[in-house]
């Protein structure tokens, strides 16, 4: 069954497992929570952001194997980025999750592991959540990201 | 599920395979192998009868219903009108007229909780409901809470998911004026026991509505032996179409309550001066209703009607059993609601796996279920979980599927390790 190894490749299983950046950041001057209404799935996003690059990223919550790995690599990826290359980083992640015909995986480097969840619709919201959250962190909002 | 005969194997009391050829969608195969459908809490599937209902409604009899002196328009009245009479006598209401048709369960909660609630219940007293109940029964009564200044009381639920029925009587006190409560627990599967909370409400005059979305499909449903006020159901969980449910309601309180919804049907008299609501149960039933969807429903009782229920129980009961069996003997598998009573409702959880990876990956094996919160997130939290995995049955389902679903989380173990 290919598809399933698709989605369940063994980066994604380990990082689900062993999830980077699990942590309350006790320094953070940016954190943003994320929910996912349909599922429950929730997470919470620190950011230590100086001059607008991310210094230090880490997150904690709970949610699916897609959703951890996607929010652990989202992290290992995000540190020491400038905002903007964050943001850039974001939409890449977006297009390629939602299976948009301009998606670029050479853009989106390590996190094209990802790439398989977009033929499983019902799984692209569980890893897109820890994007939606970071960039609400960014955007310094007040209201919850949510995935609707 | 009390007193059920013993059951007498697959072509003797129950015949399962051949009820199975009256669900054309069971035929087909996902992802290459065959269907396994096991989210039937969520929907059931419709039978043949049901689905030639809504194409002969639509083929022959299309029109709208109480207005046309014209023969189709008659026609469709009568189907119309006919549906509801198989209502009455399918929950044995007294009269037609207690019979409200709704889009669902959750619009018929939300016509009493605002009909009702908003004219007989005032700021400080109080509605009592169960920590086991799906959003749409806790939801409209926060909103009446918020609109009247009412209080919302909840009875609390004990490991295996059953209610604290000691903690329901402390909490009525001469400020409860409404207790609304579920038949069976959609997330659990856990069958409550109305009749007593209606006994103990009733002695103290308090209407009790029940919401039994999950129990129709599973119980034969007697509205005026459980004896309760306002009993709420929707078509397409009891393999009826989507879009149509039934509000039960007594007909004193029908008859005190204002109309939820304003437009044609529900008056009798229309002047800019004032205007004259019709009688029950139009008065409820503002503007075109799903004409099709009635009469669908109505064929979805015809069809419930023509099995053998003690055959049904019995089956029913054996799927439960059996599935908790199998379920229950994989290494590091938990399930979550283990009443006494139960229906049709396996929910579990699997050490370090979410809901959701199980979910997809079952999938993959042809077998349908729901994970997540299930509507009810203080039932999840109460059980400390984010989320769990359903599988609901349904008469047509087999033993044969459970042995799938079990293979099928053996393999949810394989790939998480």
């Amino acid at each position: 069954m290919a598809e399933l190894d698709d989605l369940y490749q063994e980066v994604i299983l380990d990082h689900n497992k062993s999830p980077r950046n699990y942590r309350v950041l006790t320094n953070a001057n940016r954190k943003a929570e994320g929910y996912n209404p349909l599922c429950g799935d929730h997470v919470t996003v620190y950011l230590k952001l100086d001059n607008g690059v991310i210094q230090d990223i880490a997150f904690q919550g709970s949610g699916c194997a897609i959703s951890k790995a996607s929010a652990s690599l989202m992290t290992a990826e995000l540190k020491g980025k400038t905002e903007a290359a964050a943001e850039d980083l974001f939409q890449g992640v977006h297009k390629m999750l939602t299976g948009n015909p301009e998606a670029n995986y050479e853009r989106v480097g390590k996190l094209k592991i990802l790439a398989g969840v977009c033929k499983f619709p019902a799984r692209v919201k569980c890893a897109s959540l820890a994007w939606h959250t970071v960039n609400a962190a960014l955007k310094g909002e007040n209201q919850p990201a949510t995935t609707e | 599920m009390k007193a059920v005969p013993q059951y007498l194997g697959s072509g003797q009391a129950f015949d399962v395979m051949r009820l199975r050829e009256d669900f054309p969608i069971l035929r087909q195969k996902i992802h290459g192998k065959p269907l396994v459908y096991l989210d039937n809490g969520a929907t059931s599937q419709k039978p043949q009868a049901v689905i030639d209902a809504l194409n002969h409604y639509y083929t022959a009899e299309n029109s709208n219903i109480h207005r046309g002196v014209h023969y189709l328009s008659e026609r469709a009245t009568a189907a119309y009108e006919a549906a509801r009479e198989k209502v009455r006598r399918f929950i044995n209401a007294e009269a037609e007229k207690e019979i409200i048709f709704v889009r669902g369960t959750t619009e018929a909660i939300n016509l009493v909780s605002q009909s009702y609630g908003r004219t007989f219940i005032k700021a400080g007293e109080e509605i009592i409901v169960s920590a086991m109940e799906h959003h749409s029964n806790i939801v409209p009564w926060q909103l009446l809470c918020q609109q009247t200044g009412a209080k919302l009381r909840v009875i609390p639920i004990n490991h295996r998911g059953e209610l604290v029925l000691e903690e329901f009587s402390r909490l009525l006190n001469e400020k409860t004026k409404f207790v609304s409560i579920a038949h069976v627990s959609n997330a659990l599967g856990t069958i409550v026991p109305i009749k007593e909370i209606i006994r103990a409400a009733h002695e103290r005059g308090i209407p009790v509505l029940v919401d039994g979305a999950q129990a129709v499909p599973h119980l034969r449903v007697d509205v005026r032996d459980l004896g309760c006020d306002f009993y709420a159901f929707s078509g397409h969980k009891m393999f009826g179409p989507t879009g149509v449910g039934i509000l039960y309601g007594r007909r004193e309180l029908l008859e005190a309550m204002p109309p939820y919804q304003a437009g044609g049907d529900m008056i009798s008299l229309v002047t800019f001066e004032k205007t004259h609501y019709n009688v029950l149960p139009y008065k409820f039933e503002a503007g075109t209703p799903n004409i099709a969807g009635g009469i669908g429903l109505g064929a979805a009782i015809d069809y419930l009607l023509g099995l053998d229920w003690e055959g049904l129980a019995a089956h029913e009961h054996r799927l439960l059993s059996y599935a908790t069996d199998a379920l229950a003997s994989i290494d590091g598998l938990r399930i979550i609601g283990t009443a006494k009573e139960k229906a049709g409702v396996l929910s579990f959880v699997i050490d370090s796996v979410h809901a959701h990876d199980v979910g997809t990956i079952l999938d993959q094996e042809g077998v349908a279920v729901r994970a997540g919160h299930h509507c009810a997130m203080p039932v999840m939290q109460r059980f400390g979980v984010p989320a769990t995995t359903r599988a609901s049955f349904a008469f047509y389902n087999t033993t044969a599927e459970i042995d799938v679903l079990a293979q099928a989380i053996q393999r949810v173990r394989k790939v998480f390790g």
